[in-house]
């Protein structure tokens, strides 16, 4: 069933594979591809780190000289075997990762790359400058990989050994990213609210995604020191840090595989260049590093997204996609028995934005399966409640809680384990991944496989019921024709509607709508009007904030009346539309 | 103890500049300028040469930038050529860069007055700035920061080899604004040092009531803010651009001559220069311009320190001052969503 999908990658090895046997092949070519296979393991981690997870680093290549000179040291003062320093590499490598990424994961947007290029630059010179790394002559005479007696001395036999790393690396990457663990982190380049309001624990998911770029940069370093057979610090600096990073941009940020072409492009071109210029311009020096600039430009003004989309775009084949068999089950959520009473309960909740009070001592509550409507003027504060009751601000006074447990300041992850589920009032789902996948991560507080078993792709069994669930709640929601499109591709009333499905995936006892009918056409509303009501017969709550007055008339049983952030009446819909406070919110004073 | 205070004071007076200049830069076009180093390298050695009395490359430089900065003006506007397009375009890209060059190779032999080679090397590099902008990034202006700062890393290496290209891989030094030199107590002042304080504190001064009370700096701060809102508003973004890196450019040359005359610096020297301005224009945020420039003479300071007492770990200690700063903001930091791409 997987065949198809692997069939290129199977193709790709056989190729590799057959390369050094092609007669007459010059060893140069070999260098040159070990090189290549070299970067790409380093790229491939940037690729996940950067153009999937959206934090950017320079400083991978530090990340390489840990490996590089965890193995160096151990084999040539203490004697060590090469294969026993692998596993203290990686372990030294990501070690290193928690240190530094626990300190620059938080971090947001630009203060990243460049508290990256900071420390990179701080370790090159660490390494350079201490002596039991052999300063700035570095450490050589690194014995060889060696298998018995094969020592892997010459370029041609350790070529194996950097692309089976290659080509492991490759797949266990791709399996990680599809997969429960990989949606969450496909979901971090978007922000951090939606994903963390199904329960996904974002720093650590950003802590993962280093470490796991700073392991594959230790096995570059790794495979680099017994293949070159000595290190020194030069290629562990910030200017190798930053061509890392060029490598995957080039190549195509968000692909396993435009690493691995990033990865051939710049190494071949720097080759090319360095060894044709000099004939062209007479040997003028450094003139290879301004064409490279100059490439490099060019290059990402025709092809900001890098080259490996573009060429896909072009290829006629477009991959196939499985079908989730929906026959698959999740086991329903754990849920406290309450077909009565009062579900979430808000009492005299306030938020101040400096002297802004956004809410201003509101209290209502919400009875199991009811529908209860928020409404007001723009700027009530309805979305800030919302954001109260789930976690997302944190609250200035008063208590809300849940089936009578007191939430109070819980984070999203807490209140989404106690069955709340939200939409929010501007779309946040993750608009290069289908539709399908933007509906599981509602599921993933209900899926147990984490990151190692996804790579070996042991959580079939729990991806299955997962894609199965949400498949399930798509179709509920009426979006099945859909399933396979980019999230991104729908239109704004599809896409709200898609966060409803997200939502219904965490198996919810209470839903929250932010708007869920604007930009839905008269027919679709009434389509979500009666799967609302299904939802509530079925033994749900629904809160839900709304412009559309005939909609939320007709829709439900309780409506609650907020104007600058004050509650200003709630009752039955026939009561709301006589109530003399609630026209002159909506109308003005009539003098 | 106190000389290492007033050496780390100079130093880091310089990183506040550059600091500045990134701030701006970034603040107005999201690009993270690593060039700006090249910026005080091209200044520094334009004026050295000047005053040897050559021709530096990067007058050359500035002429073929603008040659291409003029074909690219043309093809952007090429569905409505207009007489005036037209003409601002050979005035800026053509005329200005050959008068420069013009005024170079004239000035060159007849060994001018120093404010003649400084002012001709500002002139130079300020072209450059502008047209790097006009090259490299005003078609790109809309993809994210990470793009952005790629091309800006390609810029970086293109002009760091056209740097050892023009002034070879030997350091140079350039002579003094002034000869002047006095004691206080156990401090000795040279005309060249007061020359750092007093026009590093002119440029933040000047900085501050710019983007403050002029119509021009709160375009510059509105395009920084929502780039769709100030064109909507009728600023013209491309302007702000080209004039943010203008300005970096001048700033960075400035730097350059203000220090060619105390260090020697080499073609690559500009790199770390501008990392360490960097890391003053973290600690500030990138946005506030005073915290930059009190952050910048922190790091001048403990480099000084540093090189006394541990030479070795001198960048060591530099680089990783940032480290605590790093963790302070990440505990201060707040839980708002930016929207990215």
């Amino acid at each position: 069933m997987a065949m198809p999908q692997r069939l290129p990658i199977i193709v790709f090895a056989l190729l590799m594979a057959a390369i050094p046997f092609i007669p007459g092949m010059p060893p140069f070519w070999i260098v040159l591809l070990d090189n290549i296979g070299l970067s790409a393991l380093v790229a491939m981690g940037l690729v996940l780190l950067t153009g999937v997870g959206g934090l950017t680093s320079f400083g991978q290549a530090a990340f390489c000289g840990f490996g590089a000179y965890t193995t160096a040291v151990l084999t040539t003062a203490w004697g060590m075997s090469p294969w026993l320093t692998l596993p203290l590499s990686l372990v030294v490598s990501g070690v290193a990762a928690v240190a530094l990424g626990l300190v620059t994961v938080r971090l947001s947007g630009h203060y990243l790359p460049l508290g990256t290029i900071a420390w990179g630059i701080g370790l090159f010179y660490l390494f350079s400058k201490l002596e039991f790394l052999g300063r700035n002559d570095g450490i050589s005479s690194i014995p060889p990989l060696a298998i018995g007696s094969l020592r892997m001395v010459d370029p041609g036999t350790i070529y194996f050994a950097i692309w089976i790393a290659v080509l492991v690396a490759a797949l266990l990457t791709m399996n990680l990213l599809d997969s429960r663990t990989g949606r969450a982190i496909r979901a971090l380049r978007r922000g951090h609210i939606a994903a963390e309001a199904f329960g996904v624990q974002t720093p650590r998911a950003k802590l993962l995604v280093f470490i796991y770029a700073a392991v594959l940069a230790g096995l570059s370093g790794w495979l680099y020191a017994h293949f070159e057979r000595a290190v020194n610090p030069t290629p562990f600096g910030a200017q190798a840090g930053i061509e890392y990073l060029f490598i995957a941009v080039v190549g195509g940020a968000g692909y396993v595989w435009g690493g691995v072409l990033g990865a051939a492009i710049v190494v071949i071109l720097k080759e090319i260049l360095q060894s044709y210029l000099p004939y062209l311009f007479h040997g003028e020096g450094q003139l290879e590093t301004i064409v490279f600039g100059i490439l490099l430009v060019g290059l990402l003004q025709l092809a900001p997204t890098g080259v490996w989309p573009w060429l896909m775009s072009r290829l006629p084949i477009k991959p196939r996609r499985n079908r989730p068999d929906t026959s698959l089950a999740l086991p329903a959520r754990p849920r406290t028995a309450a077909s009565r009473g009062v579900l979430l309960h808000v009492d005299k909740a306030r938020k101040q934005f400096g002297g802004v009070i956004a809410v201003n001592n509101v209290s209502f509550d919400v009875q199991a399966r009811e529908i209860v409507a928020l409404i007001g003027p723009n700027g009530a504060g309805k979305s800030t409640t919302f954001n109260l009751i789930t976690g997302v601000l944190t609250k200035s006074g008063g208590t809300i809680s849940v089936l009578g447990r007191n939430i109070d300041n819980a984070p999203p992850q807490q209140v989404v384990k106690l069955g709340i589920a939200r939409t929010f009032q501007h779309v946040k789902l993750v608009p290069d991944m289908s539709v399908l996948e933007n509906v599981a991560i509602g599921a993933h507080l209900r899926g147990r496989a984490g990151a190692i078993s996804s790579m070996l792709r042991i959580d079939r069994a729990d991806e299955a019921k997962l894609l199965a669930e949400a498949a399930r709640q798509i179709e509920r929601v009426g979006l099945a024709a859909q399933i396979d499109q980019l999230a991104g591709s729908l239109s704004l009333g599809q896409q709200r509607i898609v966060e409803i499905a997200r939502a219904l995936c965490v198996d919810p006892m209470l839903l929250l709508l932010d708007e869920p009918a604007a930009g839905l056409r008269h027919m679709e509303k009434q389509q979500l009007a009666s799967l609302l009501r299904q939802l509530r017969d079925g033994g749900m709550s629904v809160l839900l904030v709304e412009h559309d007055m005939g909609f939320v008339m007709d829709l439900a049983d309780r409506i609650v009346v907020l104007d600058f952030g004050t509650k200003i009446a709630e009752g039955t819909p026939d009561a709301i539309t006589t109530n003399p406070d609630v026209i002159k919110a909506y109308l003005g004073a009539v003098s | 103890m106190l000389f290492l205070v007033q050496d780390g004071i100079t130093n880091g007076a310089i990183y506040a500049l550059l600091g500045l200049a990134l701030v701006l830069v970034f603040a107005v076009t999201r690009v993270i300028l690593i060039p700006q180093g090249e910026f005080v390298t091209y200044g520094a050695l334009t004026y050295a040469s000047l005053s040897a009395g050559h021709v530096p490359g990067t007058a050359r430089l500035a002429v073929a930038m603008g040659l291409v900065a003029f074909g690219l003006d043309l093809f952007a506007g090429r569905r409505s050529l207009h007489w005036r397009l037209v003409a601002r375009a050979v005035a800026v890209d053509i005329m200005l860069p050959a008068a420069i060059l013009a005024g170079t190779v004239w000035l060159a032999g007849h060994h001018g007055a120093v404010a003649f080679n400084i002012a001709l090397s500002l002139l130079i590099v300020a072209a450059i700035g502008l047209f790097l902008y006009r090259i490299a990034f005003q078609p790109i202006a809309h993809t994210s920061v990470l793009v952005l700062l790629i091309a800006s890393v390609g810029c970086h290496l293109a002009m760091q080899g056209f740097g050892l290209v023009f002034f070879g891989a030997e350091g140079q030094r350039g002579p003094p604004l002034s000869d002047t030199a006095f004691s206080v107590g156990p401090l000795r002042f040279t005309g060249q040092s007061i020359a750092v304080y007093l026009i590093t504190v002119a440029l933040i001064v000047g900085l501050w009531l710019f983007f403050g009370y002029t119509l021009t700096g709160k375009a510059l701060r509105a395009t920084a803010v929502n780039r769709l809102g100030a064109r909507l508003v009728g600023i013209r973004t491309t302007l702000s651009g080209q004039l943010a890196f203008l300005m970096a450019a001048v700033i960075g040359a400035i730097s350059g001559i203000l220090i060619v005359p105390i260090t020697t610096l080499y073609y690559d020297t500009g790199f770390l220069i501008g990392l360490k301005g960097f890391i003053a224009a973290i600690i500030g945020g990138l946005v506030s311009y005073p915290l930059t420039a009190v952050a910048a003479l922190v790091v001048g300071t403990v480099e000084a320190f540093s090189s006394f007492y541990a030479s070795n770990f001198k960048e060591v200690i530099v680089f990783t001052l940032i480290l605590p700063v790093l963790v302070l903001r990440s505990l201060a930091a707040p839980a708002v969503e930016e929207e990215k791409d």
